[in-house]
């Protein structure tokens, strides 16, 4: 091990830790303005800076600006180290679970390989099914620790329902193990290919169901998301949390909803793969898939710059201050931007690339692909959320126990006759 | 008929019923303060009388007599249709009468709130503590002589936990001696909770502590009164014009249909006749209110059920509704928009393809709703069952409306005691079956398809007209008269010096509101201020059943049901 | 150390120290002025009347126990999963299969008297 080798591992970390981390705001952003759109509103659109608005996104900056600034309130029968340490938990847990997850295949430039995975254990799956399930103690200790009753009930419905769900999710992967032989995310993704048939969600369906639902139930969501049972319990287990502590519990619970998409697309929908993209067709075709991003990405900008300036000549003057000049600042960049990148499509015809670059696009794809697919899967969560009313507390235990419990045994049992003759 | 009961009831207690008298169709009885139980026992239970719904009761206070104290029993007989009046007189000095709440469930907060306004003591009530006002609040804010200026202090909130203590001791008690086991400890081993007064599901500022056993509720108690703002008081030292303002602050969510009670109260009060198109336009802002509280109710309900976007379907539609409202009569909440006699103004041209408009996006909300929750498996498991009351415990408790026809009672004061033109219109009283969250949320849907076919009758046959009375004891005169004749400028003076003054009597006059049945108790001695108003609000008997609905449930049950109940603070507390 | 566990160190370490710096920035730049209303746990504006953590439903525990029971099979579950291809291929399958099943199996009737029993159950 070399001092090189402590460097990449930290860029590694920081790379990968900074993608999670800044996903939860883009994701709060995608809830609030998505739950707009489905509810016939406009969501967040006043925060601004210098008159930009830039569609409401710069709410998640404020928001965080606000939260650190505010008090800390710690009522009188807070026990005060276990309060502190339950939003670190929170935050803690839900950052080290992505440890396993390889974004793409590992980059090979000649003898130099970069492989985007933190730890390529041979535990792989379990390393998060452990990390993960301890973030019930966040939870509970929240609960437990405020010293107000509506925590501790939000406290105690979390930690069962978080148990109770928790057997049908490892349940579930059983099933993947049994078909993919392996605990390792890559050779699991590997196993699925570039077939779509060949994906888990087809194969495994049953897994799939058992384990989506689970995950609903381990980050809390509706409709599983009685912990915090806003009208119930007004806030449930961070009733008494404020500032960033109390923010802390939604970074984990977005972080977790991103790790939780990051781990359906590996595990049911072929992680990397494109469906009938085979990667070696991509490593020997890459300059063509290089044009065609090169050109999507040139028209995608040209079409994005062109209807903000037409907005803007639409609707000048419309309100009258520094928002009537959003679609012109926006816009003449980005149909330069797509001018520029028409302009520069030439060149690469003329000149011959340099031989990293079909390497390091085949790279950039797949980490694309990954990041779609999971972005999809955090949608479906915020889209659920704001569809469907909630459990009740029995009817979530008995979902748990008497529903997808038998279900995933049985689900055992027949992926292994699957596996036996199949 | 009624006069029918009125003979029976003196053939049964002759010389204990002192007075009977007929007027505006209310038939009154003064009973002997002794017999009443058993008057109204007799009123319940005899068949072909079966007053089985005790509408309200109330008391009064006449400092001049020698009987100061009155109370006054409303009862209401579903089968049959009629109403009665009884009354009990008690003097100063022994303000006492028996209690019936043995007999009707809803006795309970009537006479505990005739009690607390009053002082009149109930004999054998269960639990006789002060309900509208602060538990430390001193003296009786009803009596004529207390001031209605006076202020004091009142610093702590009640615990509840004695009260809570009793009802549990109370139910032990009920079951036979061997179940009963141990008096429980509450300080000890009870985990209790407050929901409310500040708690997102409790819409207005109600509270319940329950006693938890894990999620289940074992016992509750409600108290209420955080929005009390002495209605009743208030109107006792203003003009009767002057109060119809304070009419939109009862049910907010509806307060036309508040506007139009109170205003029929008072017409009937004067025999006023109002014109046709006033009477058309009532109709369609009741309907149209009821439209709007719905909405509200429903989309709360859901909102509690973790269903959020239903919400804003519907809001949408309502938002629509509610800018008809604006342009009717310039306020979107505070409308104030009858006046004794008629109508503030006439209604917007735009009216007829306006609110067609409003109707086509609330069908559309309905269907949009409807497809999202009314076959959702969850919803169906959070609601079917749950918070179910039978048709008879219904009545005993005095429910009316939606709730009351959730149990399958089909009894809807407009179509037993039409009023205005609903008798000439076409529509149908949904009825539910099992009375719980599952059939009240849908017995409000189909209420709201109900009234947006009234609507549109109305639209089409709204007759063209005056929109005030000319009656010269409450109009005021056209102003070329006011400058052009001696008379006119007399009448204009005393009106608006003297106010409208109502021949001395009383009146008891109800109307269906959102909620059920909206009832205003005016007593008049002949001055331009009413000398007692009761409002009889639908809710107050609805949240008095709250803690036996639910329990047993669990928290989620409890906000369900809260929900669908659904308890306007302003009216339940006024 | 290997590079994987230096992988985790650094991860462990950055997400400690973000996690932490998060709490503490927050307590430096925060109001710190509590008032009186602060200092009452939150029970919709009255004072609690039950003691905070009190005694729990027997519930709880009843789920906590038989959580582990089954957590713990299920982790019994895993290593044989993992390899049960390899035993197919070798042609060893339906041996490896049926040992398993019976393992389910008892698994199976231990949820069976649970559920017999109404440990599952939540209405009274």
């Amino acid at each position: 091990m070399t001092w090189f080798d402590v460097g990449l591992t930290a860029l590694k970390v920081v790379i990968i830790q900074m993608m999670i981390l800044n996903i939860a705001p883009l994701l709060i952003w995608v809830e609030r303005k998505g739950c707009a759109y489905i509810q016939d509103r406009r969501g967040p659109n006043r925060a601004t800076i210098l008159g930009l608005r830039l569609g409401g996104l710069f709410h998640a900056l404020a928001d965080v600006v606000k939260l650190i600034t505010k008090a800390d309130s710690e009522n009188r029968e807070v026990s005060r180290p276990l309060f502190i340490l339950a939003p670190l938990i929170a935050v803690f847990i839900s950052l080290i679970t992505v440890a396993i997850v390889p974004f793409t295949e590992p980059l090979v430039l000649g003898n130099f390989t970069f492989n985007l995975q933190i730890a390529d254990l041979s535990a792989g799956l379990l390393y998060v099914l452990a990390f993960s399930s301890l973030a019930v103690y966040a939870l509970l200790l929240a609960g437990w620790s405020s010293g107000g009753n509506f925590s501790l009930i939000g406290a105690l419905r979390a930690a069962s329902q978080m148990v109770s769900y928790e057997i049908s999710m490892g349940l579930s992967v059983v099933a993947i193990f049994m078909v993919g032989g392996s605990f390792r995310l890559g050779d699991l993704v590997a196993i699925q290919g570039e077939n779509p048939f060949d994906w888990f969600i087809v194969k495994l369906p049953i897994a799939f169901i058992l384990f989506f639902t689970a995950l609903f139930a381990e980050t809390n969501r509706l409709p599983f998301d009685l912990p915090e049972g806003e009208s119930e319990l007004t806030a449930g287990y961070h009733t008494e949390y404020s500032s960033m502590r109390f923010a802390m519990f939604f970074m984990g619970e977005y972080i977790h909803i991103t790790v939780g998409s990051l781990l359906i697309t590996m595990l049911f929908l072929g992680g990397w793969n494109l469906p009938y993209v085979s990667t070696e067709w991509l490593r020997s075709h890459s300059s063509y898939a290089l044009e065609i991003i090169w050109v999507g990405a040139a028209l995608f900008h040209v079409v994005i710059g062109a209807y903000l300036i037409r907005h803007y000549v639409r609707r000048r003057g419309f309100w009258g201050d520094a928002r009537d000049r959003e679609g012109l600042v926006f816009g003449i960049p980005a149909l330069f931007a797509g001018l520029a990148l028409g302009a520069a499509y030439i060149v690469p015809k003329t000149i011959l690339l340099p031989w990293w670059v079909g390497p390091v696009t085949v790279f950039g794809i797949q980490m694309g692909v990954v990041l779609a697919k999971t972005l999809f899967f955090c949608w479906v969560f915020i889209w659920v959320r704001w569809t469907l009313p909630r459990f009740r507390y029995d009817q979530l235990m008995r979902l748990g126990w008497k529903s997808l419990l038998p279900l995933a045994l049985a689900n055992i049992v027949l992926t292994g006759v699957m596996v036996l003759y199949g | 008929m009624s006069q029918f009961a009125l003979e029976k009831l003196h053939e049964r207690f002759g010389s204990a019923i002192l007075e009977t008298s007929s007027v505006f169709g209310n038939e009154t009885a003064v009973v002997q303060r002794s017999k009443i139980v058993d008057a109204c026992r007799f009123l319940r239970d005899e068949p072909g009388l079966r007053f089985n719904l005790l509408m309200d009761l109330c008391g009064a206070d006449y400092p001049g007599r020698d009987e100061r104290y009155e109370v006054v029993y409303h009862l209401c007989s579903i089968p049959t249709k009629k109403r009665i009046r009884l009354k009990v007189r008690c003097p100063e000095s022994d303000p006492t009468v028996p209690s019936i709440a043995s007999l009707y469930q809803t006795v309970n907060w009537s006479e505990r709130e005739a009690y607390d306004l009053f002082g009149i003591q109930f004999s054998g009530h269960p639990n006789l503590k002060r309900i509208l006002c602060h538990h430390e609040f001193e003296g009786h804010a009803l009596r004529k002589d207390y001031p209605y200026n006076k202020r004091g202090k009142i610093p702590t909130p009640d615990s509840l936990v004695d009260e809570l203590h009793a009802e549990i001791e109370r139910r032990r008690l009920e079951r036979p001696a061997e179940e009963r086991g141990e008096v429980r400890d509450l300080a000890a081993d009870a985990m209790l909770l407050n929901i409310g007064p500040s708690h997102p599901a409790m819409h207005g500022c109600f509270r319940v502590l329950v006693d938890l056993d894990g999620e289940r509720i074992r016992d509750s108690v409600a108290e209420i009164g955080y929005l009390h703002r002495c209605f009743e008081k208030e109107s006792e030292n203003h003009c009767y014009t002057q109060i119809i303002p304070y009419t939109d602050r009862l049910n907010y969510l509806s307060p036309l249909m508040n506007n139009v009670g109170y205003c029929m109260a008072v017409e009937k009060l004067l025999s006023i006749e109002i014109p046709e198109r006033a009477v058309w336009i009532r109709v369609l802002i009741c309907e149209l209110s009821r439209i709007m509280d719905h909405l509200v109710c429903v989309g709360t309900n859901l909102v509690d059920l973790g269903a959020l976007t239903n919400f804003w379907y519907f809001f949408n539609a309502r938002e629509r509704m509610i800018d008809w409202v604006e342009a009717l009569c310039g306020a979107r909440l505070t409308t104030n928009y009858t006046r004794i006699g008629g109508l503030m103004r006439d209604i917007p041209t735009n009216t007829n393809s306006f609110l067609r408009e409003c109707l086509r996006e609330l069908h559309k909300a309905l269907r949009d709703v409807e497809g999202l929750t009314k076959t959702n498996r969850i919803l169906m498991e959070r609601t079917q069952g749950v918070g179910a009351i039978t048709a008879e415990d219904a009545i005993s408790f005095g429910f009316t409306g939606p709730c009351l026809r959730a149990c399958g009672v089909d009894y809807d004061v407009r179509k037993a005691h039409p009023y205005y033109t609903y008798d000439q219109l076409d529509w149908d009283i949904p009825v539910g079956s099992r009375g719980d969250c599952y059939d009240r949320i849908f017995v409000r849907f189909e209420e709201m398809r109900q009234s947006a076919r009234i609507i549109e009758q109305v639209l089409d046959r709204i007759p063209a007209g005056p929109i005030q009375t000319h009656d010269r004891r409450v109009a005021l005169p056209p102003k070329h008269e006011v400058y052009g004749s001696i008379e006119g400028l007399m009448q204009h003076f005393k009106i608006i010096m003297h106010g409208i003054k109502p021949p001395a009597g009383e009146i008891y006059s109800y109307t269906e509101a959102a909620n059920g049945e909206l009832g205003f108790y005016i007593v008049s001695d002949g001055s331009s201020k009413p000398y007692r108003i009761k409002v009889r609000p639908p809710c107050y008997t609805l949240y008095q059943a709250y803690p036996e609905l639910i329990r047993g449930g669990m928290i989620a049950d409890a906000v369900a049901i809260l929900g669908g109940l659904n308890i306007i603070a302003g009216e339940l507390d006024r | 150390m290997t590079l994987n566990g230096l992988g985790l160190f650094i991860l462990f370490a950055f997400a400690l120290l973000l996690a932490g710096g998060m709490i503490a920035l927050s307590s430096v730049l925060g109001r710190q002025k509590p008032s009186a209303g602060h200092l009452i746990p939150y029970e919709c504006g009255i004072d609690p009347v039950a003691k905070p953590r009190h005694r729990l439903h027997v519930k709880f525990f009843l789920i906590a126990v038989i959580f582990i029971i089954f957590d713990v099979e299920v982790v019994f579950l895993y290593p044989w999963a993992v390899v049960f291809r390899d035993f197919v291929a070798r042609g060893e399958g339906l041996f490896v299969f049926l040992e398993m099943m019976i393992f389910l199996g008892v698994l199976v009737i231990g949820l069976l008297y649970l559920w017999g029993r109404g440990a599952l159950e939540w209405e009274e």
